[in-house]
Formats: C-alpha cells, structure tokens, sequence
C-alpha cells in the first residue's frame, strides 16, 4: 500500500503538505526550514501540486498571506523557524484569533541574540499562549503524517495548528519515511469545506471593533463581545484533545500507524522513574531509560506530543505511579524553569501522584545530549530523590555554570 | 476626460451611520470610490480611521464585503486574498488594499512593496490625511513640514512628507494615480479605471482631516481644493511610465494660475506655528515638486 522512501524531516513534510493538498503556500526562507519551502516551490512549479505559491519578503506577511487565503476558503501552509516564527508573533494571535485551520511546520532552532542556527525549541514553546495546537514530533513518519492528520483537527476545531520537529536533528537527518498513496490520504482528509468564507455572495466585515460588551444587531439579536469569543476560542482548544485523539484513532485505523493522540509512552508499565521530554529529546531519552534498566533502574519515558491544548488529565494518569519524574526540556522560561516543567507540576497539583519533580535544561542551541548524558543526569536525579531531596533546582545539562 | 456626473453608479455602498468623524474626506472618498469599484470587491484594511468608518460589531454600514487585519499587513493581506481567490477559482473579484499613511508610508511600506514587485492583481488605496488621526494626531512620515502633531507639539515637523510616490513608480506598477474627494468625478473615473487594469494599481487619495487638520467640517471639500490648487497636492495619474495631470491641476498647468501655499496653510490650525523660513521651504518644495510634474507632463 505505502512506499517507503528515506527523506529528511523537510521533506516529510513538503510530502505531508503535498499530500494534504494545499491549494495556497506562502514562505520565506530560514535556515533550517528553507529546503522545506525549496521542495513545495520545486513541487508547485513541476505541476505535481497545484497551488499558488506567493514569495513573500517576510514571514509576518507569509502568516498573513494565509490567513487571508483562508478567509476565502483556501487550504493553506506555511512553515518557519525561529526569530521568523517570533516576527510571526503578532499574526499567530490573529490567525488564532480569526479562527482559522492554518497549518504551520515550526522547525524549531535557537532564537538570538546571541545567533543560533542550532536546534532547541524555544521559538514555539514562546508562542505558547497565541491560541495555537502544538504538536511536537519525534522523527520523519511522525512529521509527515503528523501534518496530514493536522489539517484533520485544524478544520474540525477551527484553529490553527502548529507542526514542530526539530531544526537538524530530523529536519536535515535522512530516515526510513512509508508515504501513503494520495487517494488514503484524501479519503481520511476530504476538501476543506469552511461554514464561512468573505465573499460578494455574502457579504460581511470580518474582525472589526468590538466593544467590551455583547450588543444586539439590526435585528435585534445580542451577539457576541469579545470576551465571549475569546472564551470561545477556549473552549474550541478545550474541545481539541478529544479531537486530537479520534483523528489518531481514525489515522492509525487508516494507515496502520499510531503516534500517540496527545503524549507517548515508553516502558512506562512498570516504571519508578518517568523522564519526560518533547519531540527528539524525548526520543533519545527512551535509550537512556533502556540504558538505565539495565542498572536496574525501573525507568520509562512519556513524550508529550500535544503541548496545546495541555493534557493535564492525560498526564496526571500517566505520572501516577511515579516515584519520581525527570523533565528534560529545550526552552527555558527566563527567571522561573522549563516551560513544559511549569505545566506538568500544575497538572499534578492535588494528584494521587507527589512524586518529586527535576527539572534538566539541556540542548539549547543545537548543543548535544546524548543518551548517556540523560541517563547519567537522570540518575543522579533519581539517586538524590532515593535520599529524600525532593526539591533539586532546576539544571543546565551538559553546560558550564560557573 | 472625466466622465459625466450621470454616469456615476447611483448606487450606494456606504449606508447612513458610519462612526466617521464629522466632515470625514475620507467618508467623501470611499463612497465614490466604492461606487467605481462595485458589488464584486472584497476590501482588506488596517487598524486605522477606516476601520473606525465600518462600524462596531455587530453592525456596519458597508455592503462590501471587508477583511480588517493588522497594521503591518494590508497589502500582504491583499496578496493573500489574491491567492486564495485564485485557488478558489474566483478570479472575477477586485481586491483592494485600503490603509492611511501611517500603515502605508511607515509601517506597511515593506508588504507593500512586496506585493507590487510580485505584481499581485490589485489595488493598493492610501488615504492620505498626513498624519496618525485614528490615535489622536500623530506625526507619520506622511505629515508635512512646519505641521503641529501630538507627537511634534512645539517645534513643528521639521522635514517634508516621504515622496511616496515615486517609491511606487519605481516598483514599475501598471496604474498610479493620485485623487482628492473635493473632485469626485476625476477620483470615479481613476477607479473605474484601475479596476479594469490588471496589475499592482496605486492609488493615492488625498484627505482633509478636519480634526486633525484643524479646520471647521464643513471646508472639508474647501481645503480639498485649496491644496490641488495651490499644488501641495496636484491630481494626476501614471500609466504605463506615462505622467498625465488630471482635472483641475490639468487646468492649472495649462493655465498656470497655481496659488500660493500660504492659501492652504493659513486656512488650518495645524500650521500655526509654521515660521517664515518653513513657509518659504515649503513654497520651494512645492514649486520644485510641481516644475518635475510639468516637466514629465510635457514629455
């Protein structure tokens, strides 16, 4: 049924774009997203995807481009990293904001200053609170499918999602990659057919003022202010990760592979030690909780695959029989911890599980972790946890610190 | 030439109670301009005082269907819709681009130029009332020397207006022109134009701001005609390379009865604090601005 063909993580997700057939693309290059934006122009311009393709001179008006596309009812991609994500910034609330299924591949890097062209995620775990889905993924199979199946969610909850891989570490890294065949794909993703387009058909003024308070229209029904679409936007997001799962569910019944709806778990059945982590650094932490069985050390990993909406209830299930838990995330929020640290500590708050949380800072800036490194870290954590230490400040893995 | 009065569509795309201020040219200009474009338009716009014209949720006066987006992306915007009705098969609808000077000349000059040097198929509008009225009468690149703005509330705007038109000429765009609402005939006829064009079309809209401005609401169209007639604002139009004035500084240049500017500038508040020496730049800016029309005028 399905050809496996071995391909970057970019050109994973050119082909899940392609395949996903979006009608408008609008990009502009950033290292390490650029060979994604070459292979869709390459695709475009041979005629094997037919869709318009605009150059945009910056990535504000690359997100731009597609939310206005959207508006009239296209299908549309865009993909960046980075300081273009941030220069995104404002157009990801309006994306969010106009409630619009805009798939975006975020292929996370470092931001400056200093410059990075290296791999972290702090460009997306930034963006955290623009209204957008996050799902992070942890090789290419997961990229491309990751991307068809986020056109599913994006259009049955009407906002935005966002893909992100790692900058390098799978966007340039050649693996093994099954592309299914585009009538499977079309069949599990029909046409984008929106409830509401902007047209002389139908005219209306969309995303104009509104005042603080709900007010009636000429005929004199009360419509919305807009805290109430604000809450609504909330509540579509509280909506997603039921979404989230049943897309997976139809997609692994469909092509017979399952990425986990919201997190992933490795060896978890029985484990004492939980490490958890996003995207490839979750990956790479299930060797290290391999490497750490093998001492005897019951460890497992849980990789969070949707950051947005949080799966808090999800999470608080999967961490409850931990004796302790070992985050290591690529981001830091500045004058606190790891931003993915934060959220599982709340999550936790009044459950059965008071496991001690650490908390590892690690690869910033394409700097390497390998599994070794996690498995010593961990079990440092753990050995010290064993001892009653139950509030370890948070650690910069693999950096001097002075 | 300018089509008859008659010719104008008696329709209306602008319903009584736009949240416009009093005496708006820019009220004038869009319901003319709206009346040239017709039913099968969609427009996308900034924050800004045409923003404020269509209204508050849930309610507008505009029949046209109307896409509002952030400052910087009007003409991105533009490029999008272009796109995504080119995917959608529907290739019948004018995009129009509409911004002030603030979200043309500064802070949207940048998915402007883009979208002309894509040659996107449409027209790009800015209103021009020299200033940011919408926020309260600050100083844009836009606003002209010797102006009192909440921003240049002392000494004056100390340098001329950005010449934002020759930026668009230089991007090699198939139309530009430049219209005023106190002359509706030549701004209906410029539009009817553009619509037939294809291509990136500019179009340059001068607008009296009565509050920002400082003069009464009734002279809107009064200071319209002051500032084509004293040529701080001449009416003409670019095709294809070509200079051509139009209308009444077509009259102007043939006749050449131009007023001087002290006309326009002594009849609005804002430039009261304008000193001699900056009435007299301004005089020669204008005399140098308005010899290089003439002279491309006679090419």
């Amino acid at each position: 049924m399905s050809n496996v063909q071995i391909m970057t993580g970019n050109s994973a997700a050119a082909i899940g774009a392609k395949l996903s057939a979006v009608q408008v693309v609008a990009a502009y290059p950033i290292t390490p997203q650029s060979q994604l934006a070459e292979i869709l122009s390459q695709y475009i311009e041979g005629g094997e995807l037919k869709a318009e393709y605009v150059r945009v001179e910056g990535e504000h008006s690359a997100l731009t481009v597609c939310i206005s596309a959207s508006t009239v009812g296209a299908r549309v991609f865009t993909a960046t990293s980075a300081n273009g994500l941030l220069y995104m910034h404002e157009q990801l609330h309006w994306a969010a904001g106009s409630r619009l299924p805009i798939v975006m591949c975020c292929v996370n890097r470092g931001v400056g200053a200093p410059w990075t062209i290296f791999n972290d995620q702090q460009d997306s775990l930034a963006q955290r609170d623009t209204g957008w889905i996050q799902i992070y993924c942890r090789n290419n199979q997961e990229i491309l499918d990751t991307v068809i199946q986020a056109y599913r969610i994006a259009e049955a909850v009407y906002a935005p999602v966002m893909v992100n891989y790692d900058g390098f570490v799978l966007s340039h890294t050649m693996m093994p990659v099954a592309v299914p065949d585009s009538e499977t794909v079309r069949d599990f993703l029909p046409p984008y057919r929106p409830h509401t387009i902007l047209s002389p058909d139908d005219p209306r003024n969309l995303n104009p003022v509104l005042f603080p308070w709900r007010r009636e229209n000429s005929a004199g029904v009360l419509c919305d202010g807009y805290m109430e679409m604000r809450y609504k936007l909330q509540a579509a997001l509280e909506k997603a990760p039921a979404v989230i799962q049943e897309t997976n569910r139809l997609f692994t019944a469909a092509f017979g592979r399952d990425h986990g709806g919201l997190h992933w778990e490795y060896r978890t059945e029985d484990a004492e030690l939980l490490l958890v982590g996003m995207g490839s650094l979750a990956s790479e932490a299930t060797a290290a909780a391999d490497l750490l069985r093998e001492e005897g050390i019951r460890a497992g990993v849980i990789g969070v695959r949707v950051f947005r909406p949080f799966p808090a209830r999800e999470l608080r299930a999967a961490c409850a029989r931990a004796k302790g838990i070992v985050i290591f995330e690529k981001g830091i929020s500045y004058g606190y911890e790891g931003a993915l640290c934060s959220e599982l500590k709340a999550a936790l708050y009044r459950a059965e599980s008071q496991a001690p949380i650490h908390n590892y800072i690690a690869g910033l800036g394409g700097r390497d972790v390998k599994a070794r490194e996690l498995a010593d870290a961990a079990r440092t954590s753990w050995q010290a946890m064993e001892k009653g230490n139950y509030d370890q400040p948070t650690s910069w893995l693999n950096c001097y610190t002075g | 030439m300018p089509e008859n009065l008659f010719k104008i569509n008696a329709k209306e795309y602008i319903l009584p109670g736009t949240r416009a201020c009093q005496g708006c040219g820019l009220s004038l200009a869009y319901r003319y301009a709206l009346k040239a474009l017709r039913e099968n338009t969609i427009v996308t716009l900034p924050a800004s005082c045409l923003c404020v014209l269509h209204g508050i949720y849930p309610s507008t006066p505009v029949m046209i269907p109307c896409l509002n987006n952030s400052f910087a992306s009007t003409a991105a915007s533009a490029s999008g819709l272009v796109a995504g009705l080119q995917a959608m098969n529907r290739t019948d609808i004018t995009v129009m681009a509409i911004a002030g000077d603030g979200g043309t000349f500064d802070m949207g000059i940048q998915a402007l130029s883009g979208a002309a040097e894509r040659g996107t198929d449409f027209i790009y509008c800015c209103y021009d009332n020299e200033g940011y009225m919408n926020t309260g009468t600050q100083r844009s690149s836009a606003t002209p020397l010797g102006a009192l703005t909440t921003t240049t509330p002392i000494a004056t705007k100390q340098q001329h207006k950005k010449d934002f038109i020759k930026i668009m000429e230089a991007h090699d765009i198939a139309y530009l022109a430049t219209a005023s609402p106190a002359y509706p005939i030549d701004l209906y006829d410029k539009f009817v134009k553009a619509k037939k064009i294809r291509g990136t079309r500019y179009l340059h809209l001068y607008i009296p701001c009565p509050p920002g401005w400082v003069f009464p609401p009734k002279d809107t169209v009064k200071m319209g005609r002051l500032a084509v007639e004293t040529g701080v604002t001449p009416l003409f139009e670019i095709e294809n390379g070509r200079f051509r004035f139009t209308g009444r500084s077509k009259s102007m240049a043939e006749k050449g009865n131009r007023l001087p500017v002290i006309n326009y500038l002594e009849k609005q508040g804002r430039f009261r604090k304008m000193n001699i020496e900056q009435l007299q730049q301004m005089q020669r800016w204008v005399d140098g601005k308005w010899q290089e029309y003439q002279r491309r005028a006679q090419e």
